[in-house]
């Protein structure tokens, strides 16, 4: 997953009507994270009187950007990026001061509102661990070019590190896990955005009950989705490691995080089955991961995203999608004792209806039904994704079936989509990707920017299904599913009016213990007319289904 | 491989530290997690070359910064100032002469000094007799027969102009712990005074009462009371609303406590022994010219240690606002003098004021004044603020000081210690800037005091310090 919201060079603009003045407010000495800024922008936008706003730190690019506005150059001289500036387009000098205030104001409130109890605060990564001498865990989430720095500070302390800010070089990234490996410590990151320690969901994750698998993932939605099926099969989690996604990918690593999280898992008596899921490793990288899972003694489930799943060995299986890597974990997790036996109990009607899975036949029936409303001019599947390992997870399925779909995530060179805002043929979407997410936050905490594709992808005549994701949990938007009820219905409706139908496949990666509670998103959505599945690989398969029927002209 | 660590974090309770978005601090706390929130700025403000030197350093520093600050801060903390006497200047201040004057902050000559300081500069000369009038003193100062350097070069510390010439009586404190010395001038009182730029006959005429009369007073009635213990003294003041820079009421009863029964005793007649306590007790800041010299011997005993990254000195002339660190004896590090930010006497404003001006945040740096504001709830109103402000200016300080002092400490902090040892890193990497409590003179010369408050010091001469630092020692 990509953070943009970091970003230190964060503007956001609106354009609105013609305004008659621009203002600026100054407030140097004054650092604050982007996503402060990007509400108080948000905030101001919707004021009376106001076309422009721009709240953000004054970095290089962002003076020039304020001076190319039309902003005087001469009151942004000398400004650096700890300085705060607070730019209005606005009718008149009075709305310009109202705007000004109310961006302050929002800012204070930002600042203060973390002063909860069961959470002191200091002023330094140096005073907190002197505040809190038994501290074992440091989660790091600043801006890329300062993570590294941190993160080794957090390591001299001997702490256990998660990094969840990206943009860090792949020199930091090794020497911080050689660093980390030396004192035995994890070093969860660069660019890891969950995991789940002790119970206790970080940064991106759900609300899973405890149990006895251990899992180690180079990915953050693909991490999530295993634990809230692994969940929802009944089983729970004894720990979830994330890496960062370049841990095993790139042979320099060499899966230093992975291979000690596999090795801590294989002692931990808690842990009973050990799960892995990452893109493909290098390919010594990968040999190393299978052999550390074999010494474990434990019973493992690998799924290597994107590759042709390997041969099962005794206890050791390999998955072909992230359903099928948490339904044998927990298979596993209830006694079965070898891949063989699990791989049987997981092709079972008894085993489908148990966990609620979707039966092929159904899955055939409903493609059908939907492809029959289908109109004659609608062919393509579109897919847009808030999570990233869930998009690589429909684009690869749906590539192979439908002979090719253009996503920003292929890594078919052929096949990567020309223009990101423009979807043509077949084309799943990322949206958590840096070209989506430059300037802008990452849609799992905004959904409002997948919510307009979504209606783009209404107006086209040619669009046959829509899939699309719904993470919930920990740091995600308090109502991701909400956020799309009104442009699904929308959408449907002028499908409809064209004389067609618009089919929308969606999953929820989430629990009912979550805050956002998983029924009620699907409640949401299933009222806006889409049709939810248990998972999102069987959301794919779906949705794949339905176009696959409507190139072949439906059923019509 | 390792994994004892992982295992036992596996079998703990969270206890996280998180840096970055709040959000993540919060859904833990919800889950009962302890943490601690940092409210994280970027490092050295974003300013990519002190980061860089802050990376160097911790990455490859050829020497134990820590075991040099460590030292550094043991003799900051094991200083015993004690005052021994007072001698004239030219007696007394080493390298002190006839042709010289000495001024407060890091060097600078006539051509570039503030109003103020000019003006203590003519009254200096006249009250030498170098010069009759202030036409003469400018002529004489602008020419080649009058030499300036800082009183710091000089084992020397002045308030505001800081000026002292030969003949003025001087404070001569000893640190019995190194053996070191440190000098100041007598405190002349408030209003129109010669350290605030006033050189008018009513301000000489004051000084030469100082020297032929108050200096020899107080000089005999030491004599008989014997070294005063400033440690111990300064330990008490912190107890009694002082923070020994901008409110020192507690040290100046002290002083006149101490010396009021050995001052009676003396062969004078007692018009001019009530003079004398009359006048140190119309003035409140008579105690900052032994509290300041007190300090300067203090962390003078730190000066000098290769790979320390301790700041043992901090001074301004009101144009530039120096430091100067104990790893890089002999340089200064400068930026612009900041304006005050603090209230004014009535019928002057900001607009009256002259720039951060003089020797006194000697005080800071050794671990008192700003930095023990927490101390002296009485004079936050200088500063528009409450009690609970002042405490936060002291606990702010500790996240740039590796020290507490064992002596110095504050009753509404439990008897914490005041933070002590700046170190210049922490300085640079939090972007917290000592805090500075410091009087406001009158732009011109002549005039006097206009406010006090608290003042900024200007965060380039920090990081141009680590830079430089770094270039030594990686």
């Amino acid at each position: 997953m990509t953070k943009k919201p970091l970003s230190l060079s964060f503007i956001e603009l609106s354009k609105g009507h013609y305004a008659e003045m621009k203002k600026m407010s100054i407030k140097r000495g004054s650092y604050y994270d982007s996503v402060f800024l990007m509400l108080a922008s948000r905030e101001l936008k919707g004021l009376d009187g106001i076309a422009d706003a721009i709240v953000a730190m004054a970095t290089p690019m962002n003076v020039e950007l304020l001076a190319g506005l039309g902003y005087s150059a001469g009151e942004l001289e000398g400004l650096g990026s700890n300085d705060l500036v607070v730019a209005v387009d606005a009718s008149n000098e009075e709305k310009a001061d109202a705007a000004i205030n109310a961006a302050y104001s929002a800012l204070a409130e930002k600042k203060t509102s973390s002063s909860k109890s069961g959470q002191a605060k200091a002023p330094s990564l140096a005073a907190a661990i002197k505040l809190e001498p038994d501290a074992n865990l440091a989660i790091v989430s600043v801006p890329g070019i300062y993570a590294a720095r941190e993160a080794r500070k957090a390591l001299d302390a001997g702490l256990h590190t998660m990094v969840f800010s990206d943009n860090v070089s792949i020199e930091d990234e090794i020497e911080l896990k050689r660093y980390a490996l030396s004192k035995g410590l994890l070093l969860m990151g660069p660019d890891c955005g969950t995991a789940f320690i002790n119970g206790k969901p970080l940064c991106f994750a759900n609300d899973v009950r405890r149990g006895p698998i251990g899992i180690v993932a180079a990915s953050g939605t693909g991490l999530q989705e295993i634990c809230c099926l692994a969940d929802r099969y009944g089983q729970g989690i004894s720990q979830a490691i994330g890496t960062g996604g370049r841990d095993l990918k790139n042979p320099a690593i060499g899966g230093m995080t992975s291979l000690l999280a596999l090795e801590a898992l294989a002692k931990d008596p808690e842990t009973k089955v050990i799960v892995v899921i990452a893109k493909p490793p290098a390919e010594e990288t990968a040999a190393k991961v299978v052999a550390a899972l074999r010494a474990s003694g434990k019973p493992g489930v690998v799924h290597f995203l994107g590759a042709k799943a390997g041969q099962d060995e005794k206890r050791l299986a390999f998955a072909a999608n992230l359903e099928e890597t948490a339904l044998l974990a927990v298979l596993f997790a209830s006694g079965s004792p070898d891949s063989a036996a699990a791989r049987k109990l997981a092709g079972s009607a008894d085993t489908n209806s148990r966990y609620g899975r979707t039966e092929k036949s159904d899955l055939a029936r409903l493609a059908a039904m939907e492809a029959a409303k289908l109109g004659e001019e609608q062919h393509w599947l579109r897919g847009l994704f808030t999570g990233g390992t869930l998009a690589d997870e429909a684009l690869f399925l749906a590539h192979e079936v439908l002979g090719g779909v253009s996503s920003n995530n292929q890594t078919d060179p052929a096949w990567i989509v020309k223009d990101p805002l423009k979807s043509e043929g077949h084309c799943i979407l990322d949206l958590g990707d840096d070209f989506f997410t430059s300037g802008k936050p990452h849609p799992m905490i905004d959904p409002a920017a997948r919510a307009e594709r979504i209606e783009a992808e209404g107006d086209d005549p040619e669009c046959a299904v829509l899939l699309i994701d719904c993470v919930i949990g920990y740091g995600s938007h308090d109502d991701p599913a909400g956020a799309c009820v009104p442009v699904i219905r929308r959408a449907k409706a002028k499908a409809a009016k064209r004389g067609g139908s618009l089919p929308v496949i969606a999953s929820v990666t989430g629990t009912d213990s979550d805050p956002q509670k998983r029924s009620a998103q699907i409640d949401a959505l299933e009222g806006a007319g889409a049709i939810v599945m248990p998972s999102n690989y069987h959301a794919a398969l779906l949705a794949i289904e339905i176009a696959r029927l409507a190139r072949q002209g439906g059923n019509r | 491989m390792n994994t004892k660590e992982v295992l036992s974090l596996f079998q703990s309770d969270i206890v996280a530290i998180n840096l970055g978005l709040p959000g993540f601090a919060e859904n833990l706390v919800g889950f009962g997690a302890d943490v601690v929130n940092v409210d994280w700025q970027p490092p050295a403000g974003g300013n990519l070359a002190a980061l860089k030197a802050l990376e160097r350093l911790e990455k490859s520093a050829r020497v134990d910064i820590e075991a040099a600050n460590a030292e550094a801060v043991r003799r900051i903390l094991a200083a015993e100032p004690m005052v021994i006497g007072i001698g004239k200047a030219l007696d007394t201040v080493p390298g002190m002469a006839k042709d010289l004057v000495l001024h407060s902050g890091p060097p600078i000559s006539w051509d570039k000094m503030c109003g103020p300081m000019k003006g203590a500069v003519i009254g200096g000369l006249i009250y030498e007799g170098l010069a009759a009038n202030a036409k003469e003193a400018e002529e004489l100062a602008a020419s080649e027969k009058i030499r300036f350097d800082p009183c710091h070069h000089h084992n020397a510390v002045g308030p505001m102009a800081g000026v002292m010439t030969a003949s003025m009586p001087v404070w001569i404190v000893e640190n019995k712990a190194f053996g070191n010395m440190a000098y100041c001038t007598l405190n002349e009182g408030l209003g129109k005074v010669l350290r605030y730029g006033a050189y008018s006959d009513e301000v000489i005429e004051r000084l030469k009462w100082i020297e032929k009369e108050l200096a020899p007073i107080l000089s005999k009635a030491l004599e008989l009371h014997g070294p005063m213990d400033m440690k111990s003294i300064i330990a008490q003041i912190l107890q009694m609303g002082d923070e020994g820079h901008n409110r020192n009421r507690a040290g100046t009863s002290i002083i006149i406590r101490e010396l009021a029964p050995h001052l009676v005793m003396l062969d004078y007649p007692k018009e001019k022994l009530s003079r004398a306590l009359a006048f140190l007790n119309a003035n409140d800041h008579f105690f900052l010219n032994l509290s300041m010299p007190s300090a300067k011997c203090s962390v003078d005993a730190a000066a000098g240690i290769e790979g320390s990254t301790i700041i043992t000195t901090m001074a301004r002339n009101g144009v530039e606002f120096g430091i100067k660190l104990s790893g890089l004896s002999g340089q200064w590090f400068t930026g612009p003098s900041g304006v005050v930010d603090g209230l004014y006497l009535p019928g002057f404003g900001p607009k009256d004021a002259a720039r951060d001006i003089g020797d006194s945040v000697i005080t800071e740096t050794a671990g008192f004044g700003g930095f023990a504001m927490a101390a002296a709830p009485a004079i936050v109103k200088f500063v528009g603020g409450s009690p609970e402000d002042a405490i936060a200016v002291t606990e702010n300080m500790y996240a740039i000081t590796n020290a507490e002092s064992e002596a110095y400490r504050i009753p509404v902090l439990d008897f914490r210690g005041t933070p002590s040892g700046i170190d210049v890193r922490k300085v640079v990497e939090t972007g917290i800037l000592p805090a500075i409590n410091t009087g406001i003179a009158h732009k011109e010369p002549g005039i006097g005091m206009v406010g006090a408050g608290l003042v900024k010091p200007p965060e380039n001469a920090f990081r141009d310090a680590l830079i430089a630092f770094a270039e030594k020692y990686v």
